[in-house]
């Protein structure tokens, strides 16, 4: 039997088990706190919560690749969208799009529409360096590296600093062709 | 002689499982050459110790996939025979029959090699490989004790595995 395509972001998002969004709001609320009382520096949490969430998208890649059944991107713009329409739906359930493209096709923005790592949460004035939602950029990070995607993520805008949208912008900087690991003296 | 970085050289010795299972033997590679997992069902010929036989396998499966990419007569332009393939351009194989065995083999975009040695009149088994990648993210990815990139040592995944393996016709 043939394989099957790729399924849709809304149908995955409505056929995986999901968590209450108030619980994982508040357990992320949570993390970030003990980080920065742990750390007391504003820019080590921001690199603590990239490096979890780089930990967290090497093993999400995985999961994503089994459930969405996309096959490989071919270019760039392809991993932009599937990334916006189908990786944040299904783990998430935001609608995101992308914009922007410069005129390679190695950088763009993607919009979130919503977010909600960020209901009920306010940032205090010893906080204002904080990317509350860096975790999110390390994810992108971590997974695309784990394609062969060497990537940089970082956050264009952000409401809880007073902006008007969560927007990041991710830079392709190089894709790493896949090379014959061992040598041949062996 | 280490090739991969990793402390453990080569995973846990094969057990005998109940006989009968169709399948003979399965390998799990993830894309810088570790053997994550090699399962043995029904093997009766050994021919080579099993770090060489691991590393023969994997080469196996990198040159053909890159030969069955460079020979692909319906794209345009391919790079010459040994140039390393950037990612969208394969064109991927799934299975090799001989008259004493089919091997089948599925990669999915992160590196992660999935190779099912079974009788000849296997049909296709493509789904069955989705499903035991399917089943790899279950058991393995979500472990948080695992480390991704060292051989897979889980009694349920190697338990469900088995007995899927032993569903498949």
């Amino acid at each position: 039997m043939a394989p099957t395509g790729p399924r849709s972001g809304d149908a995955i998002f409505a056929s995986v088990e999901r968590v209450n969004a108030e619980l994982f709001t508040l357990t992320y609320g949570a993390t970030v706190r003990q980080l920065l009382t742990d750390l007391e520096e504003v820019e080590e949490v921001n690199k603590q919560l990239d490096q979890m969430g780089y930990n967290i998208g090497i093993r999400l890649i995985d999961e994503f690749l089994a459930k969405s059944n996309v096959s490989r991107c071919v270019d760039f713009k392809e991993t932009a969208d599937v990334i916006a329409k189908v990786g944040f739906k299904m783990f998430l359930g935001i609608n995101a799009t992308v914009t922007n493209w410069d005129a390679d096709g190695t950088c763009c923005n993607i919009i979130l529409e919503d977010n909600p790592l960020v209901d009920f949460v306010e940032l205090p004035d010893t906080c204002q360096g904080l990317y509350y939602c860096n975790i999110l950029s390390g994810v992108i990070r971590g997974a695309l590296e784990m394609v062969s995607m060497k990537t940089e993520v970082t956050w264009l805008r952000d409401m809880l600093r007073g902006d008007d949208a969560y927007e990041l912008q991710v830079k392709l900087l190089k894709q790493v062709p896949e090379e014959y690991p061992y040598k041949d003296d062996e | 002689m280490q090739f991969f970085g990793g402390s453990e050289i080569s995973p846990s010795p094969p057990t005998l499982t109940v006989s009968g299972n169709n399948a003979h033997m399965m390998y799990v590679f993830n894309r810088n050459g570790v053997c994550l997992l090699y399962r043995e069902w029904n093997r009766p010929l050994h021919t080579l110790n099993a770090q060489q036989d691991h590393k023969l396998m994997f080469g196996l499966l990198f040159s053909l996939k890159s030969l069955t990419a460079k020979m692909d007569p319906t794209s345009a332009e391919r790079g010459n025979l040994g140039v390393p393939q950037l990612p969208g351009q394969g064109c991927s194989f799934h299975s090799f029959r001989t008259n004493t065995y089919k091997l089948s083999f599925m990669e999915s975009p992160s590196g992660i090699k999935i190779i099912l040695i079974t009788h000849p009149k296997t049909g296709d088994l493509r789904e069955s490989l989705k499903h035991i990648y399917n089943l790899y993210v279950e058991y393995v990815m979500k472990n948080p004790l695992y480390t991704p990139g060292t051989p897979i040592r889980s009694d349920l995944f190697n338990t469900t595995l088995d007995q899927y393996v032993r569903s498949i016709a």
